[in-house]
């Protein structure tokens, strides 16, 4: 039965999964295309289409395979079943992790990995800016081409919220600069 | 009183993490900024502290780290049921968008206006995280570890990143690094403690 069969697909691939949602496209790739299910190609187009999409990219892949297969409520249970392993773990380690949280050894724990966690948010975000501003968006193997629009997107936005601190001494409001971002986007680009 | 105030949190975490669902671009990290933003210095829901615990957690277990942060911020302030309703509010917006989107599929691919906006909104996320990343760091210890420790880790992740994309496991041993290097600092002060007491 194929709703069985996507959330139990999609249940593997979320207990399989460490570190975000882009680890996961080999395990889909494997797994969709061994089933008949779609073209390698077809399926990079939805990689695609839920890159550029609102929501968590693990969310969205696994609701577009499941809809591509069996409509509304073969999203749903592809969705289910990529969410749940994660969910299952951390209820078992919030309520295990709130009796030792006040231990010596976890709280020297946590600092010793919080430089290790502004490096990972740091070479997302390089990353992410060497391949929007040099590499047209896509891999770095790909052609270089300098992109002036965005890199002076980046800049005005930057410095606009730079100075929005400095004078209202309050952060921008997120939600409004992403609409902003948008609406500049529509603008330039 | 207390069940109104619990029906009341839990509306509240259905509604923030459909909102951050809703605007939360490409990858996990890229709500790290909404999060830091919303959950910890507006609603105060949890400490800056925890919120780096949640991060390491949801960086070491299995799944998207979004669902692991919903998860674990929902069972915090509401218990299940918050985890629960946490976890919907952020898949839901995916849910119904990429629902509508695979119905018309090949219109919405050629719809120019759209990348546009894709593209806009992706450089607003990169300004987010830039600003999360300086307000972080700002509120850490920054001493001789913290500097050479997070190069070193910096620098590992973008050879790595270059050379061997695929990869993926070299965050989780990157972390499992900081995890025991941290628990040796420990011991160490904690050995210092007991020699000066003798």
């Amino acid at each position: 039965m194929i709703f069985l069969e996507l959330f139990g697909v999609f249940f593997l691939i979320g207990l399989f999964t460490f570190g975000g949602g882009y680890a996961m496209i080999p395990l889909i790739e494997a797994q969709v295309v061994s089933r008949g299910w779609m073209e390698v190609s077809q399926l990079y187009d939805f990689i695609a289409v839920s890159e550029v999409t609102p929501g968590p990219f693990a969310i969205n892949i696994a609701t577009f395979i499941g809809s591509s297969q069996a409509g509304f409520f073969g999203a749903f249970c592809a969705t289910l079943g990529v969410v749940l392993p994660a969910f299952i773990v951390i209820i078992l380690l919030a309520s295990v992790l709130a009796k030792f949280s006040n231990s010596k050894y976890i709280k020297g724990a946590v600092n010793g990995v919080k430089p290790i966690i502004i490096a990972l948010i740091s070479s997302t975000v390089i990353l992410l800016m060497v391949k929007s501003f040099f590499f047209g968006g896509n891999s770095l193997t790909s052609p270089f081409i300098i992109d002036r629009t965005t890199i002076a997107l980046f800049v005005i936005i930057f410095i606009f919220t730079l100075i929005y601190k400095k004078v209202t001494k309050k952060n921008f409001n997120t939600i409004l600069l992403l609409i902003l971002s948008g609406i500049f986007g529509m603008i330039v680009f | 009183m207390a069940m109104k105030e619990k029906l009341k949190n839990i509306l509240v975490l259905f509604y923030t993490f459909f909102k951050i669902g809703l605007f939360t671009f490409g990858g996990g990290y890229a709500m790290v900024g909404i999060i830091q933003n919303n959950i910890v210095e507006k609603k105060k829901w949890i400490k800056q502290d925890e919120f780096f615990e949640i991060l390491v957690i949801a960086e070491s277990t299995p799944g998207p780290i979004s669902v692991n942060v919903a998860t674990y911020v929902g069972y915090k302030v509401a218990g299940i049921v918050g985890s629960i309703f946490s976890t919907f509010g952020l898949v839901l917006p995916s849910l119904l968008i990429i629902y509508v989107i695979s119905l018309f599929f090949d219109e919405f691919l050629a719809l120019e206006i759209v990348n546009k906006a894709f593209k806009g909104i992706k450089v607003g996320v990169m300004v987010l995280l830039i600003t999360t990343i300086i307000k972080l760091a700002k509120q850490m210890k920054r001493d001789a570890y913290f500097y050479i420790v997070m190069s070193i880790a910096l620098i590992i992740m973008i050879t790595f990143s270059i050379f061997i994309p695929d990869f993926t496991w070299i965050s989780l041993i990157l972390i499992g690094i900081g995890l025991a290097l941290g628990i040796i600092n420990t011991a160490i002060a904690n050995h210092h403690q007991k020699e000066k007491i003798k």
